[in-house]
């Protein structure tokens, strides 16, 4: 049977009504504003952060944290897998690592990180090591996607090495990359508020939230949660506008 | 340009076996013959005799992002560039110089990728099927273009039509 499509303006509203009135429905059962804040009280309370200098300097630190780190994971990532399609020893040296750091409990990488690192700068480690084997597998992704047929030409036609990966592997890894990276950002960013959370550096999110559980704020932890979730999505969206404005441009006629 | 002893097997398919050729390093020599019977190979195995030669693959490999005039300046030298806009009207490919290859169509393509092995800079061409695609008489009008470009050519097609033009045919 053929689903009718739903309009779009549906699309958003229904699960908003569906989740938030389910919240509502338990917090006014449960009545304790302690255990279970209302949605109205959260945004309340996130409405009062909002209108305060400190609250924006410690979103726009998180988020500066997260993305010199996430970038930096990112590069290594993209760096060393690349250099492990081209040379089988660094594929050798690097792959274990690789499997290791996807394995290890990111609450374990945290607290040993913690031991050699400032608070300042657990999160931005942190956020690395997340985001370096997603941009590996992207890339190891994209390099599988080129053509053979291509690189074939590159040789015949006596490509420079550079030419070779701008003509050829660049716009055949670019829609792998590109989706490495948003997943690596947004592995960067979850990883990086709970490197916060367990380090607490000054002006945080982080650091927010396990406040606001320790003096039993709840309506604030929950309004520090929306935040950091709301900051994600809206960074994510800005992020992947941009790719897709670039994309349309560069593309052009081709399809 | 000679070939010594040029055995080729693909699994069990034998396509040479101990076979010598040579083709005159001037002039159009036309390789013919049904398909499979080692066209492509012949070709191949003089591009790695001959390196340096300009050889244009049996598919298009057009880059998609890329539009036709930037596949002929990808090739070429700094110097040579010039060229570009002769070499895309020798193909008739004048006028779409801002297409894309998914704009074109297949005919159109395979000019394309023809012009980019003309923009090379070998000292002979070495063409794999360069008019699949394109109609009798498109195939008619530039084929003398290419012979008037004054290097050798090495050239396979199935359309026997072309023979006329040859200065050798090599019948596989």
């Amino acid at each position: 049977m053929k689903k009718r499509p739903l309009p779009k303006a549906w699309r958003v509203l229904l699960p908003l009504c569906v989740w938030l009135g389910l919240w509502w429905a338990l917090a006014a059962r449960i009545g304790q504003p302690l255990l279970l804040p209302t949605p109205w009280q959260v945004l309340t309370c996130l409405g009062e952060l909002a209108g305060t200098a400190a609250f924006w300097t410690t979103c726009l630190t998180t988020l500066g944290r997260v993305f010199l780190g996430g970038g930096m994971g990112i590069v290594a990532g993209v760096t060393l897998a690349a250099l492990s399609a081209r040379f089988e020893g660094c594929a050798a040296v690097f792959s274990p690592a690789v499997k290791v750091i996807r394995a290890t409990p990111v609450a374990s990488f945290i607290i040993l990180i913690w031991l050699w690192a400032s608070a300042n700068w657990v999160p931005v480690v942190i956020a690395a090591l997340m985001a370096a084997p997603i941009a590996w597998s992207a890339t190891h992704q994209g390099v599988a996607e080129v053509d053979p047929q291509l690189i074939e030409l590159a040789e015949v036609y006596r490509f420079s090495r550079w030419k070779t990966v701008r003509l050829v592997y660049l716009p055949a890894m670019e829609n792998a990359l590109a989706n490495g990276c948003r997943t690596a950002l947004g592995f960067a960013w979850k990883s990086g508020v709970a490197a916060e959370a367990l380090c607490r550096p000054v002006r945080a999110m982080g650091t927010a939230i396990w406040n606001a559980k320790t003096y039993l704020e709840t309506p604030q932890l929950f309004a520090w949660t929306a935040a950091v979730v709301l900051l994600s999505i809206a960074v994510e969206k800005l992020l992947w506008g941009l790719w897709n404005a670039a994309e349309r441009r560069r593309a052009g006629g081709a399809s | 340009m000679e070939l010594h002893d040029l055995n080729v097997a693909f699994g069990d398919k034998v396509v040479f076996d101990h076979r010598d050729f040579s083709f005159p390093d001037t002039g159009l020599t036309l390789l013919t013959g049904p398909s499979g019977v080692g066209k492509t190979t012949l070709l191949r195995a003089l591009l790695k005799e001959y390196p340096d030669s300009a050889f244009l693959f049996q598919e298009d490999r057009l880059f998609p992002r890329r539009t036709v005039l930037q596949h002929l300046l990808d090739v070429m030298d700094k110097p040579d560039r010039d060229r570009a806009e002769e070499l895309l009207a020798l193909v008739e490919l004048t006028g779409e110089e801002g297409a894309y290859p998914a704009q074109l169509s297949g005919g159109m393509a395979r000019r394309l990728a023809l012009a980019r092995c003309l923009a090379l800079a070998g000292p002979r061409f070495l063409l794999d099927e360069p008019f699949a695609g394109v109609d009798e008489p498109l195939q008619r009008r530039i084929l003398p273009r290419l012979q008037a470009l004054g290097k050798p050519l090495v050239l396979s097609t199935h359309n026997r039509g072309l023979l006329e033009y040859a200065d050798r045919v090599v019948e596989l």
